[in-house]
């Protein structure tokens, strides 16, 4: 029984298409990866899903629940989370508020507590910094503070679009490797990525956007040694 | 002496430009527009508590009560009716022009409700006037009520901006509202919530303005808006504690330009104060340069 169905999306900008017909299925535990080239319409995929944009047409489903029509805000309650691309945390802010904020829907203080520990014990980096302002951060820090802020929410299902961009390749490496102890941790990852390679090593599927289609899905190991993928995104 | 005196009016003057100062730079902080209208509103709530008082024999304190909770039903209504279907405009300017539409349909409005003839306000703040060094420095209370009003709304809404929960949402609504969102943040409930606090402190200031200069008509709201609005951008558009300073400053520049230059030429340098500070510092006194990571 799929977590997370979405069933020909149709998205469009304006009146250009964006999106067409994009299905895929997400199962709990599972690390899937969406991947494609610049402008495929990765980014646009998961801001459907978390309803920043409208579809025209198609229904996504999470946990047999209808979340097409309901507004980005409500999201998060129903255990979506999401790490946009570019990170987007709040710079004015310091570390520990914008952790905060993103246990802006949850009540209780204790339990707040608690989950900013856990933050801090998964990044280490980020407890030194805690009433530093998160704008003066480096960027691998500004990455990790935005999946903190995330599992701040205690999602059953993190949603990360981009997170190495811009990276260096040790932060890169780092990144990748707390991604795999969220989802040994019990949460069900969506991965959206430039980085075919390192995106395909971590992940269990993968699904590969071409101008707005799907055009190719598997096993992610499968896709590794696939020629098309190797020639197109692989750089083998 | 007289110094002293003109800088406490300028103070006091100042402080009725900070308070509505605070409605201008808090909604363009979270709404990213100028909302023109808002010194009708003052003057909408000045018409309020002068009705209450004299047609309906309210208590003073509870018609300025009144009064606020009509400018925050109004900025509310004016938020959910005129700005918000434009929040998505292709052109920012659409949403500016609809604000000066409403700032023209408010004083209209007023107009046919309440004519077109002064209304002079009554005295309605009975603190006694403090006598200084022999009778040669008068502070009435009116100056007085409007200095501590003041600073008792600069105290309580830091407090609300950086410690409580809505507070801090506006601040990040302010900062990225799509991330906010993806926290969880109703940003629809945050903006009208904005709309609803600048406007109820409009009332305030329209209560404090009248009670200091007491002639009201539809275009009283009008000026002072202007001068507000000047000095939010004065502080720093979007900032709390520049629209404070910024307006404080303005206030003080104009009583002091009106006792030792002109009267008449008064609002000329309140307006070449702003030309000059933006040629050295574009982003106002307290305006942040932003500087983003990549």
């Amino acid at each position: 029984m799929a977590m997370l169905k979405v069933e020909n999306l149709d998205v469009y900008y304006g009146i250009i298409q964006a999106l067409q017909g994009v299905s895929f299925e997400v199962n709990q535990g599972e690390v899937i990866a969406l991947i494609g080239a610049n402008g495929a319409g990765k980014t646009t995929t998961l801001h459907t899903l978390t309803g920043l944009i409208p579809s025209k047409k198609g229904r996504i489903v999470f946990e047999d629940q209808d979340i097409t029509k309901i507004p980005a805000h409500k999201i998060v309650e129903m255990g979506i989370a999401h790490v946009p691309e570019g990170r987007r945390i709040f710079a004015d802010l310091n570390v520990l508020e914008n952790l905060k904020m993103g246990a802006y829907t949850r009540k209780d203080k204790g339990e707040i507590e608690e989950s900013i520990e856990q933050v801090y014990k998964r990044f280490p980096r980020l407890k030194e910094r805690q009433s530093q302002r998160a704008g003066t951060l480096s960027g691998g820090e500004q990455q990790m503070l935005a999946m903190g802020r995330a599992l701040m929410s205690k999602p059953k299902m993190i949603v990360m679009d981009e997170p190495s961009m811009g990276l260096s390749p040790i932060f890169v490496n780092e990144i990748f490797d707390i991604i795999q102890e969220v989802s040994a941790a019990g949460t069900t990852v969506l991965l959206v990525e430039q980085n075919a390679k390192k995106a395909l090593s971590i992940a269990n599927r993968a699904y590969v956007l071409e101008t707005g289609k799907i055009v190719l899905s598997g096993d992610a190991d499968d896709l590794l040694n696939d020629d098309s993928i190797k020639k197109a995104y692989l750089g083998e | 002496m007289s110094f002293i005196s003109y800088l406490i009016n300028g103070i006091s003057l100042g402080s009725i430009y900070a308070i509505i100062a605070l409605g201008y730079t808090m909604v363009y902080g979270i709404a990213k527009m100028l909302n023109f209208a808002h010194g009708d509103v003052i003057m909408i709530g000045a018409f309020v508590v002068l009705n209450m008082v004299t047609l309906a024999g309210v208590n003073p304190i509870i018609a300025v009560l009144i009064s606020m909770a009509v400018c925050t039903l109004l900025g509310m209504a004016i938020e959910k009716i005129a700005y918000k279907p434009l929040r998505n405009a292709s052109s920012p300017l659409a949403v500016l022009i609809t604000a000066i539409g409403v700032s023209y349909f408010l004083q209209n409005l007023a107009l046919i409700i309440f004519g077109a003839d002064a209304k002079s306000f009554p005295n309605l703040i009975t603190l006694p006037s403090i006598s200084l060094a022999d009778g040669k420095l008068v502070i009435t209370g009116t100056t007085i009520a409007t200095i501590i009003t003041c600073v008792i709304i600069l105290l309580g809404l830091t407090f609300f901006v950086n410690k409580t929960k809505q507070g801090r949402a506006m601040k990040a609504v302010s900062e990225d509202k799509g991330a906010a969102m993806l926290m969880g943040i109703n940003v629809n409930a945050t903006i009208s919530l904005t709309f609803a606090i600048g406007s109820g402190l409009a009332a305030i200031a329209g209560f404090l303005l009248c009670s200091a200069y007491p002639s009201l008509t539809p275009y009283t709201g009008a000026m002072p808006g202007i001068k507000a609005f000047t000095a939010a951008v004065f502080g720093g558009i979007g900032s709390i504690p520049g629209a404070m300073i910024g307006g404080i400053l303005l206030g003080v520049i104009e009583i002091l330009g009106k006792a030792y230059i002109s009267s008449q030429v008064a609002d000329a340098i309140v307006f070449a104060v702003l030309i000059i500070v933006l040629l050295v510092k574009p982003t106002g006194l307290f305006g942040k340069n932003i500087q983003e990571k990549v």
